[in-house]
């Protein structure tokens, strides 16, 4: 479950997303991808509010939100680092930039930092194969990465903040 | 973010894409269809469905609003080919949107992109503002009356099946991205039920192309069955990865040499859900009617395990089946158990025949291309490469 404080902004802001992509079921995944980037997850608070605008049964958007990867129920770290685990990026060593990926953030694949700044998952193929080992930060695509510049790119993030 | 990558000298640096939208105006619906027709050009996302003939079906039917969709959802292993395009010209994937529009009387086109691809997506909603602003999109098109169309972005989510055009479109109707039975297929009964015509990045990035330089042109090369030119992804074992440009019918071998790949001892070509091709076939042809190409080729080196090689892909097949039915579902388990069982070598002879004819099962009782196909690699390199998966001391 993701802690929300205050339910009335939580519906403010949905409500706001249903203006602006309308009230058919097409809308529905645009919306979703918004609420995923705001909250780093989609809780059941959200989907309910969600379902009772778009005139939807909250377990039709639940069966969406566990259906695709990129949608999570539960809370996950600002930033969300999705490592490509497919033969071309593996061809490049991408257990070697898994590994350090591991060691820097003290936490195995399908985890989460305490501080809630990182999670760390594999995913299918992302495109990059022409320049791997490749992941992805959140949106931003990171490729030929060697190992030794893990550390500065997780710094980045948390410089970031 | 992404450093550049090496791209071989593309047809679709040399097209102006207004120049493009013109000639079709100026021929018209009718000829803009026989155009394509003409040309040969077959769907690029790997089914390899003639473009010219998809056109007058869509042109046929009556109903209205009729959609366009531009299939972004490029999740194919070894696949980039479309990010490339994308990146570099996306007007021309955006005028053949507006080409078929114009000659199929379609009012609403929209782009579906790939979740990992929404670093792009800025860029994309730029170029479509400045088509708006050229009067290249919207209404009167370039002052023809009636002449009305735009092109809307959606993203995906993370799923490989969406790039199955039925579950793309069951996904941008906010359920879950499972694929539909077919018939009726998406011309009948697509987006909102309405005729829908889906088509790869690549092939409308043609469609733009061939109303330039013509359907002559086009399929002045090739083989019989498979006209044109085709855009590559070449990736794995060789010195240059990157995108390339090819004829229809060139060898794997020819593929393999202009990417540095010499020495290779096998190809996956067409991606996961592709062929197998081991070195002793290299003069296989890159053709539908040949190894079929959809647009990734990974190379292997001579230092590669094969088994290694099957598991990656059956893993992907696991994590990405829909889970809809039970043959994709369950057998691509069981199919992955198997060949780990086989590095192992904890595997009889009788169980291999029962994975192999359980790989017959899939093909033929899968829902969707996914269940089909999964088991291509599994079987092919089972068979080519016996004896790097079977010397293990397997208690036959």
């Amino acid at each position: 479950m993701i802690e929300i404080e205050n339910t009335t902004d939580l519906k403010k802001e949905i409500s706001g997303l249903v203006n602006k992509f309308g009230s058919d079921h097409d809308a529905l995944m645009p919306i979703l991808g918004e609420l995923q980037n705001k909250y780093s997850g989609i809780s059941d608070e959200a989907m309910q509010i969600l379902a009772d605008l778009l005139h939807m049964h909250p377990i039709e958007i639940q069966g969406v939100v566990t259906f695709f990867k990129f949608y999570n129920t539960n809370n996950k770290g600002k930033f969300i680092i999705r490592m490509c685990e497919t033969m071309p990026c593996k061809m490049k060593q991408a257990d070697i930039v898994a590994g350090k990926l591991k060691d820097e953030l003290g936490i195995d694949f399908g985890e989460t930092t305490s501080d809630k700044m990182f999670s760390l998952e594999w995913t299918s193929c992302i495109g990059m194969c022409d320049q791997g080992p490749a992941f992805l930060i959140n949106d931003k695509p990171y490729t030929r990465v060697k190992p030794e510049e893990v550390s500065g790119i997780l710094s980045e993030c948390r410089g970031g903040k | 973010m992404i450093e550049s990558n090496y791209v071989s000298e593309l047809t679709f640096a040399s097209i102006d894409s207004e120049a493009s939208l013109k000639a079709a105006m100026k021929k018209g619906s009718e000829s803009v269809i026989k155009e394509v027709t003409e040309s040969k050009l077959k769907g690029c996302g790997g089914a390899g469905f003639p473009t010219g003939l998809k056109l007058s079906l869509m042109a046929k039917e009556i109903q209205q609003p009729k959609y366009i969709i531009c299939n972004a959802d490029e999740g194919e292993p070894g696949t980039f080919k479309d990010r490339e395009i994308l990146t570099s010209y996306p007007e021309l994937v955006f005028n053949g949107m507006t080409v078929s529009a114009l000659a199929i009387k379609a009012s609403h086109g929209i782009l579906y992109l790939r979740a990992e691809y929404t670093y792009m997506k800025q860029h994309l909603e730029n170029v479509l503002i400045k088509l708006r602003e050229a009067n290249r999109l919207g209404k009167n098109i370039l002052g023809k009356h009636g002449f009305d169309f735009d092109i809307i972005i959606r993203s995906g989510a993370g799923a490989y099946v969406c790039g199955e055009e039925t579950a793309l479109i069951e996904s941008l109707e906010g359920k879950r991205g499972e694929p539909r039975n077919r018939p009726p297929f998406p011309i009948q009964y697509g987006f909102k039920g309405k005729p829908t015509q889906v088509n790869n990045v690549e092939t409308l990035a043609w469609i733009s192309t061939i109303m330039v330089k013509g359907a002559n042109w086009f399929n002045s090369v090739g083989t019989e069955k498979s006209a044109g030119y085709k855009i590559f992804s070449i990736s794995g074992d060789c010195k240059r990865p990157g995108v390339y440009e090819f004829p229809m019918g060139t060898s794997v071998a020819e593929v393999i040499k202009e990417a540095g790949g010499e020495g290779a001892k096998a190809a996956q070509v067409g991606g996961a859900s592709g062929q197998t091709v081991p070195a002793s076939d290299f003069s296989r042809k890159i053709a539908f009617e040949d190894a079929p190409p959809g647009g990734s080729i990974m190379i292997f080196g001579p230092e590669r395990n094969m088994a290694d090689v099957a598991e990656n892909f059956l893993e992907f097949f696991v994590e990405e089946s829909c889970g809809q039915c039970a043959p994709c579902r369950e057998g691509n388990i069981k199919l992955l158990e198997g060949i780990r069982m086989l590095k192992k070598g904890e595997y009889s002879e009788e169980h291999l025949k029962e994975l192999m004819s359980l790989c017959e099962t899939m093909k033929v009782a899968s829902k969707c291309g996914l269940g089909q196909t999964s088991s291509n690699a599994f079987l092919a390199i089972t068979k080519h490469f016996s004896n790097e998966i079977m010397t293990r001391g397997g208690k036959r």
